[in-house]
């Protein structure tokens, strides 16, 4: 199926021929305890077929029943996207053949979603500063999560070829909802990184409402990515759908070389199909899945074995007061307080360093210290174990406790990196790696004295030097000397104590 | 006044995965045509302040909270399956079978 690799047209000519449109289909999977329509747990990562039950199976008889969380976390993520609530919908069943449902159906919202006509603001940094997006929305609906294939037999695990499948249903029946936005015009070149900063917005705000922890490395949220062109001021092209673009940078890349491959389509006397398509992170390219030029008929219709959803206006109301702060006010308010850069900002949140910091500080650490202690070692941890920041040992509290004995001279800065490495490491809190690794500064002047002895005796030359004045090369004493001590002195009085005995001053 | 034609009939077959021979599209044709048209019938005596239903009981708002609670054991299931491999379900390959 990849036998031909399409043309692609340079990117900057690209964009200044042809008008991209995009729209972007997301499916989160909320954070609920149980399924959507019945009691199985939602684990990510459990056995093969042990979350399931005769309601997400499709046991004949079966009834489902609405989980009241899953409502009650689209409504707030509606609201958070400044949708109408609908008074009244009602669940539907579209029906399809393919193994991934074992109903035959699944069970979605088709022309009555429970949240319609809101937006996001997203905002870009562009050359001429940052710029605001505002991306309207759609509609926001309720459905369940498919089961799991995997293909086994022909080539490589992949559908094509494969002589038979294996099913999993655990994940089959997780509520999911999706977020659909309208088609977006007017972002030009920068149609890649709106598409990206538009995703990355929804997962902030979706964190931070806490309906979905969003790991998308467990594909707990999942897009698909329309791409449109048109020359400017003509009707917009025919679209493409590139299916199941899993990770930020995919979304930028998938974007990005659509509009690259239907470009050269377009000027070398082509025509854009309208169909499906499949991302490759390999290769940031998609190829051709099946054609939509025959409209797919799903045969919806009113789902017979559940009732309408009707929230009241007391609990939707309810629900608008309650929401957290957003997450673009939230940021312009730490940034004020922490008076740093847009650039030092936008790191933050790049690296999801945002909450935990902002719960370091409030625990009491400076800001400062809170981002050097999280963007520095414990970013390079996460990073080297594939986990986030959130996930790591080390909580806000063993910094304060790290901070306050630096403060109070019982620990140098090298120490803190011991001791929160063993914490990281899982040793123990703060105390307990402090004692079993025996981390204690040496303070006591015989101690150092002895041991600023054996550094002069072992570099005669460099004590000449400074006892002449030249207390620049001192340095090369108390580096000794640290190393002497494994880093539990204080360098600063190691300094002191060393000129005191040479009887110069700084 | 016939409001199914040959050609849904066809369509909903293959939609259905069921292949109807010409005898049975005929047959089913008809009879599907007798259905809506009764269905038509009430349509016709409804009033406007009746509205459309698409479910016999009038209940709103039937929610579970949200509780885990013990489901299927995997050996029954697996023993209840048609095909079973790797503590999975084992199906027909999907694509190319059309």
């Amino acid at each position: 199926m990849s036998a031909h690799a399409d043309e692609l047209m340079d990117y900057d000519q690209a964009v200044s021929l042809f008008e991209p449109v995009i729209g972007l289909e997301t499916h989160v999977e909320l954070g609920t305890n149980s399924k959507m329509f019945c009691s199985c747990p939602t684990e990510f990562g459990a056995e093969a077929n042990t979350q399931i039950c005769p309601v997400c199976v499709g046991l004949p008889g079966s009834m489902p029943v609405v989980n009241a969380v899953a409502v009650e976390s689209t409504i707030r993520m509606g609201l958070a996207l400044n949708c109408d609530i609908a008074s009244w919908c009602r669940f539907a069943r579209k029906n399809y053949f393919y193994p991934d449902m074992p109903k035959d159906y699944q069970i979605s919202q088709y022309d009555e979603p429970l949240c319609t006509d809101g937006y996001l603001d997203v905002i870009v940094p562009t050359d001429d500063g940052p710029q605001v997006f505002r991306i309207e929305i759609e509609r926001v609906h309720m459905e369940e999560d498919t089961g799991k294939l995997t293909h086994s037999g022909g080539d490589t695990g992949r559908i094509h070829g494969a002589d038979y499948s294996l099913v999993d249903y655990n994940r089959a029946g997780i509520p999911l909802i999706e977020i659909v936005t309208k088609p977006i015009p007017g972002t030009g070149a920068l149609a890649p990184v709106v598409a990206r900063a538009y995703v990355a917005e929804l997962r902030n705000l979706m964190r931070s409402l806490g309906v979905s922890d969003v790991r998308m490395e467990e594909g707990s949220l999942r897009c698909d990515v329309n791409v449109s062109l048109a020359k400017p001021g003509e009707p917009w092209g025919t679209r493409s759908e590139t299916k199941n673009v899993n990770s930020l940078r995919s979304v930028e890349r998938a974007v990005h070389s659509e509009i690259e491959r239907q470009s050269a389509l377009l000027t070398s006397g082509g025509r854009v199909v309208q169909e499906t398509r499949h991302f490759h992170e390999d290769t940031g390219r998609s190829t051709s899945g099946r054609s939509k030029e025959q409209a797919e008929d799903y045969r919806y219709f009113p789902e017979p074995d559940l009732v309408p959803v009707a929230p009241s206006l007391e609990w939707i109301e309810q629900l608008r007061a309650s929401l957290p702060e957003a997450p673009a006010a939230k940021r312009a308010r730490l940034q004020e307080s922490w008076g740093i850069t847009d650039f030092e900002m936008q790191t933050l949140v790049n690296t999801d360093a945002l909450d935990v910091i902002e719960e370091t500080v409030a625990a009491g650490v400076e800001q400062s210290a809170a981002r050097k202690w999280w963007m520095g070692e414990f970013a390079r941890s996460a990073k080297e174990q594939g986990i986030e920041l959130s996930q790591l040992r080390v909580r806000p509290a063993d910094i304060v406790r790290v901070e306050t004995l630096i403060r109070e001279g019982a620990l140098t800065d090298k120490m803190a990196r011991q001791v929160f490495e063993g914490v990281l490491a899982g040793e123990g809190d703060v105390d307990s790696v402090i004692a079993q690794r025996g981390l204690v500064v040496v303070s006591d002047d015989a101690s150092l004295l002895a041991a600023i002895d054996e550094a002069l005796a072992a570099q005669p030359d460099v004590a000449e030097k400074i006892a002449s004045g030249k207390v620049q090369a001192a340095g090369a004493i108390v580096g000794a000397v640290m190393k002497a001590t494994q880093g539990q002195a204080d360098a600063a009085k190691v300094r002191a104590l060393l000129l005191e005995k040479l009887g110069v001053s700084e | 006044m016939s409001a199914i034609t040959r050609a849904d009939v066809e369509h909903l077959g293959r939609l259905a995965r069921l292949n109807l021979t010409p005898e049975e599209i005929d047959n089913f044709a008809g009879q599907l045509d007798v259905i809506l048209t009764s269905v038509a019938r009430i349509s016709e005596v409804a009033a406007d302040d009746i509205p459309p239903t698409s479910h016999p009981i009038p209940v709103e708002n039937v929610y579970r909270e949200d509780v885990v609670r013990p489901g299927l054991l995997r050996a029954d299931v697996a023993a209840g399956a048609p095909a079973w491999e790797d503590d999975r379900f084992r199906v027909p390959r999907i694509l190319g079978e059309a």
